[in-house]
């Protein structure tokens, strides 16, 4: 966790109309062991009752709260402790590294085409948040360096399963749509189906490997 | 209904689907409409997987049908949109029509809006077309049975969740109904925004990323409902909000309300559909209550915002 200056406020809590707030912090990390601080007191039954709680790149938006102002007083106050490394078994996605961008990428990291796959089934990621569609997450865990734009122009359609890359997040399309991100591989894994408990595979907090498949 | 307790002990003699000779209550979809879908009350609490809450855009009007129909609030309805609907009744089902008011048929034969109607078995119900406002709502006793999605039966048109859009010849299961219709002396019915849809807007939580300029211009400027519009948002037209930072906002999460401003300056006033994380920033919120007025405003009416102070 980023050390901020000391008096700095480690958290500014932002009016979201009457019945919501959003929580800003200094980054990305900040914001999952936020998420995992409001999860935890929500199981604890010590944060008043919310409809929606939803992390993003440097957020955390509350909505459904009977007194906004009243939790973003106390929020400021908390002791939130620095999101753990590790812990519980990470969901592992088999991925065929044969996508459409991957000579692109491979340039950008500096490597060759065929080292992409070992770098990236290398790391262990953690989905941040979700939005975009339907249990689309976005996981961080890529290391500064390995950071890509997206696409000066977008696909108009992108299949489902591609796995790709933009900035410092990775993911998987789980249905096909358009979409701008540098695609690496495809993988079979249902990232989304409404039928099955739970429908998303990956939620915020999950965490997340690749694995090279034939 | 369908996609539930068909693997319990219970599921031989609860089959709905076999029985009587004229099947299961259903309706024919005869002529969809423009844009005709199932809605509910949506599917809040999953925001985080990016699914959004969806539901009927006049909630009031959705409430009251199912009301006056003798359902509880959450039972499913048609939420049509300009030129109504025409469905089919398989056996004979009590109707009731509110949201923006509209010539009712049953079989050719006018009848009431905004209040209970039995259509006998076989008979076609023709909501017209919305003689002010966009969106009319038409309940059925017992509700429509499609299968939910986590929980709702509501159609998502920016995730694609819940039934697809009424389309000709589609069937509609209907539930069971549970109490008899109810009676009401006079509908509120709030009317179209004809003179003007005035918006409260609370500002923030970006309401900093935009010149003083840019507010003044937010709270007297002269907006249009742009034709653009849709579940997803009420788009506007008029003056650009000016922006004070040339930065690019991280993604963060959205509500329903948010006035979210695009790089072309022209509000959007998010609605049922809207995405659950957005990267533009959003200078402030239309309180929920006020959304009604918006879900029946036509493109061209005139917009006006009046920005509150949290």
């Amino acid at each position: 966790m980023t050390a901020h200056p000391v008096g700095a406020p480690p958290r500014r809590p932002l009016r979201v109309g009457p019945h919501a707030l959003l929580v800003e912090v200094a980054g990305g990390e900040e914001a999952q062991a936020l998420h995992a601080e409001l999860l935890r007191r929500r199981a604890a039954g010590t944060l008043p009752a919310v409809t929606e709680i939803v992390p993003a790149a440097r957020t955390v938006l509350l909505d459904g709260l009977a007194d906004p102002q009243a939790l973003a007083a106390d929020i400021v106050r908390w002791d939130v402790p620095p999101l753990a490394a590790s812990g519980g078994t990470p969901v592992v996605l088999p991925v065929r590294y044969d996508g459409a961008d991957l000579a692109e990428v491979a340039a950008l990291w500096g490597v060759a085409a065929d080292e992409v796959a070992g770098i990236h089934s290398g790391l262990e990621f953690r989905v941040a948040f979700c939005g975009f569609a339907p249990g689309f997450g976005y996981l961080t865990g890529l290391p500064a360096h390995l950071h890509v734009p997206r696409r000066a122009t977008p696909r108009t359609a992108v299949p489902a399963g591609a796995v790709g890359l933009a900035g410092p997040y990775t993911g998987v399309y789980p249905r096909s749509s358009p979409g701008g991100w540098q695609l690496i591989g495809r993988t079979d894994a249902v990232l989304w189906d409404a039928a099955r408990e739970p429908a998303a595979l990956l939620a915020p907090g999950t965490r997340v490997r690749f694995e090279v498949s034939a | 209904m369908t996609g539930s307790g068909t693997d319990g002990p219970m599921s031989e003699t609860d089959d709905r689907t076999t029985g009587t000779a004229a099947g299961p209550p259903a309706l024919t979809v005869v002529r969809p409409g423009a844009l005709t879908t199932v809605q509910d009350l949506g599917r809040p609490g999953h925001a985080h997987l990016g699914v959004g809450r969806s539901g009927a855009l006049d909630r009031p009007a959705h409430e009251l049908a199912n009301r006056l129909a003798g359902n509880p609030a959450g039972h499913a309805t048609l939420e049509t949109t300009v030129d109504g609907c025409a469905v089919r009744a398989g056996t004979a089902v009590t109707a009731v029509v509110t949201g923006a008011p509209c010539p009712v048929r049953v079989d050719g034969r006018p009848v009431a809006w905004g209040a209970a109607v039995r259509v006998p078995a076989g008979a076609v119900l023709d909501v017209g077309r919305a003689a002010g406002g966009l969106r009319s709502y038409v309940a059925f006793a017992g509700g429509l049975a499609v299968p939910p999605v986590l929980g709702s039966r509501s159609r998502d048109l920016l995730s694609g969740l819940g039934p697809e859009p009424l389309a000709a010849g589609a069937v509609l299961p209907l539930g069971a109904p549970c109490g008899p219709p109810a009676h009401a002396d006079a509908v509120p019915w709030a009317g179209p925004p004809v003179g003007g849809l005035v918006l409260p807007v609370v500002l923030g939580p970006r309401d900093d990323w935009f010149t003083p300029a840019a507010l003044r211009t937010l709270a007297r400027g002269a907006f249009r409902v742009a034709a653009a519009s849709n579940r997803i948002g009420l788009r506007t037209e008029g003056p650009a909000l000016e922006r004070a930072t040339d930065g690019e906002l991280p993604s963060e999460g959205m509500v329903l309300g948010a006035v979210q401003v695009p790089p072309d300056g022209c509000p959007v006033v998010f609605l049922a559909d809207h995405p659950t994380t957005g990267g533009y920033p959003v200078v402030g919120v239309v309180p929920e209550a006020e959304l009604a007025a918006a879900a029946q405003a036509v493109p061209g009416t005139p917009v006006r915002f009046v920005p509150v102070r949290g």
